[in-house]
């Protein structure tokens, strides 16, 4: 069931391959994802202006690991990795939101949006240990549910790096 | 960025434009090798991928591995079950690589061989009495109550002694330690096998120690394991609180890792939360830090067997960047008890033309590229041969960690085929599916396919449902493959 999926494919690939390159100044993140947002938004005059009230829908934007990104409506209610899956976004989830691993991890893009949402439990903390590319506003898509306030959110799903680190080892301080 | 989309249109469409479809086979049905047959799948339209393994059953490690009280992690098998049942993908059981075909015929068969068979053997501490009874490896003990046929027979004597040591600290540690003090009331409805749930119900183990050669801020374990070990109902905890005191060393180790940083926290609530001892008739979970161990002790009543572990105490020492290695200090103790588990790691297997690092333990490979030799020479390739997950890295990480690896073996396999490194076997047809099972078929192996385990599968099930559980395991290789052949 794909709702109204926006076909914009304008190329993100500048703002993700900058987050990528500053891997060791996540301080920088917060300020490169507001300076982004605004590229994006303006942009992406396509996408609904706010939450559908009738319809219990809000808009979310993914941004796919090539920075392609991905406009879709979100029944109030449904977490992020099922709304993922619906509109055929590629975001694993092998554990299928059951809090068994850490693969449906997110990147909440803007700091704003991150502080909405609920403090992740023990349980998902357990699972972010092992995430790999971790930030500071990472959370599993399972555990983010579609909620009005969270009209207008940007998820990006973590490119798999070449420089991958086995045991979940975080390569960043926290 | 344009070329790289551009890249990957020419790789989608490479199988179609060459007029042979790309035949891949990989060795080892566990995360690693469905990962890269999912990937495979989708890059190379048009390929046809054969994932063989020497069981009748797939999945390696999420069957036969991870715990039966770990339902959830198990879930990943439906998303590997959706690949196996793709047109283009075919899953072999019942297919060893070295008995049932060879390597040589795999790489004149197919296009491309993957290599993901992991770890099937272990690490070996290599002290004195090792090999005395009641020492087992957590790696035959896992697959005993797991239910692997090549671990039925094991039949660790539980009832001989209170007290087990595990050597290791990591989450395979843990998880035979759970395995051991979890009432078994909550066991017996999981997917343990039954021999195995027998064996616990009449253990007269009370005791478990958790021994590791450094601290508590090096334990391998993690959170999620370290959580649930402690919250045992009814399970006494033991944590020296002298092994909790930090240095600076450990202080700059767990600034830099999240991971490391919860656990000494657990660990340190954990020391001060409980009781200082235990009831009477209570279970009793010990972790022991800064100890090596130094020999297996033999009983003197019964020749033959372990009765003790004599442990070394440790220091640690810097090594350089950041990280600590135990010393021994030359003061000694002994540690009683009537069963060993080693967890220190497992280790690869090397099969006929295969080339492999003894040290390591892996093939030695460049992001998945399978290296001609060992000598370190990085630019001569085994061509159309490439490696993923534990054979490639070595045993360790989570499931997850194989999905990078699979992306990363793919990528080198794709640059591969659109540089023509491997143009000289991908100008010409190959046998493929049908070469396979033809050889198969003349040396009467009993190819179980995906279809067939969907028997065993089933049956399972079935079984299972008689008796609360999930599954019972068929845990014989007679019984798998009666099954597997049954209409």
């Amino acid at each position: 069931m794909s709702r109204s999926r926006y076909t914009q494919r304008h190329c993100c690939q500048y703002q993700w391959s900058t987050l990528e390159l500053l891997p060791e100044t996540r301080a920088f993140q917060g300020s490169i994802f507001q300076k982004h947002h605004g590229f994006s938004t303006s942009a992406s005059d396509g996408a609904s202006a706010g939450a559908d009230e009738e319809k219990g829908t809000i808009p979310v934007t993914f941004v796919s690991k090539d920075g392609e990104e991905i406009p879709i409506q979100v029944p109030i209610g449904m977490s992020m990795l099922e709304a993922a899956h619906e509109n055929d976004i590629e975001l694993e989830g092998a554990c299928e939101g059951s809090l068994a691993c850490s693969t449906c991890h997110v990147i909440v893009m803007d700091m704003e949006y991150y502080n909405k949402l609920e403090d992740p439990a023990d349980e998902e903390n357990d699972m972010l240990d092992l995430a790999f590319g971790l930030t500071e506003t990472s959370r599993l898509g399972c555990q983010i549910v579609a909620s009005p306030e969270l009209d207008g959110i940007r998820l990006a799903i973590p490119a798999a790096t070449r420089n991958f680190a086995v045991d979940g080892y975080v390569p960043k301080p926290h | 960025m344009a070329i790289f989309r551009a890249r990957r249109v020419l790789w989608r469409s490479f199988s179609t434009v060459s007029s042979h479809p790309l035949r891949v086979c990989i060795v080892g049905s566990g995360p690693a090798g469905f990962y890269t047959a999912e990937k495979i799948l989708k890059t190379h339209q048009g390929s046809q991928v054969d994932i063989i393994d020497r069981l009748p059953t797939p999945y390696g490690l999420v069957r036969s591995g991870v715990a039966p009280d770990h339902p959830e992690t198990k879930n990943v098998i439906n998303q590997f079950s959706r690949v196996a049942q793709n047109g283009r993908c075919s899953f072999f059981g019942n297919v060893a690589l070295g008995s049932s075909i060879s390597l040589v015929e795999l790489r004149e068969l197919y296009h491309v061989v993957v290599l993901a068979y992991g770890a099937e053997s272990d690490r070996v501490v290599g002290i004195p009495g090792e090999d005395l009874k009641g020492v087992h490896s957590a790696r035959e003990f896992v697959w005993w109550y797991n239910g692997h046929p090549d671990g039925r027979n094991l039949d660790p004597d539980l009832k001989n002694t209170d007290t087990a040591v595990i050597l290791g600290q990591g989450n395979v540690a843990l998880d035979v330690a759970r395995i051991l003090l979890r009432p078994t009331s909550e066991l017996a409805i999981t997917d343990i096998a039954s021999h195995a749930l027998t064996a616990l119900e009449q253990s007269s183990i009370r005791k478990v120690y958790l021994v590791g050669r450094r601290g508590p801020v090096q334990a391998a374990c993690t959170a999620k394991e370290l959580r649930e070990v402690l919250g045992i109902k009814d399970l006494y905890i033991h944590i020296k609180e002298t092994d909790l005191k930090i240095t600076p060393a450990d202080e700059e180790e767990m600034k830099n890792s999240r991971i490391h940083r919860r656990i000494y926290e657990l660990l340190s609530k954990a020391a001060t939360a409980g009781p200082s001892r235990p009831s009477s008739g209570q279970r009793e979970l010990h972790f022991v830090f800064f100890r090596q161990p130094d020999r297996f002790l033999e009983s003197y009543d019964k020749k033959g067997y372990v009765s003790g572990v004599h442990l070394e105490k440790t220091g640690l020492k810097g090594i350089g960047s950041g990280k600590q290695i135990a010393i021994g200090t030359g003061q000694f103790e002994n540690l009683s008890c009537g069963i060993v588990l080693k967890s220190i790691g497992y280790k690869s297997v090397p099969v006929d033309d295969l080339p492999f690092d003894n040290q390591k333990g892996v093939v030695p490979n460049v992001k998945g590229r399978v290296l001609s030799d060992n000598s370190g020479d990085p630019t001569s390739f085994e061509n159309g041969l490439y490696v993923c997950g534990w054979l490639k890295r070595g045993p360790t990480g989570i499931i997850a960690t194989n999905l990078y690896c699979a992306e990363e073996t793919v990528a080198s396999l794709s640059e591969d085929l659109e540089l023509g490194v491997l143009a000289s076997t991908t100008r010409l047809p190959k046998l493929g599916r049908d070469g396979l099972l033809q050889i198969l078929d003349n040396r009467n192996v009993r190819v179980v396919p995906f279809s067939a385990w969907e028997r065993i599968d089933k049956e399972e099930k079935r079984l299972g449902s008689l008796r609360n559980k999930p599954r019972e395991k068929l845990t014989s290789w007679e019984e798998l493959l009666k099954v597997a052949g049954s209409e």
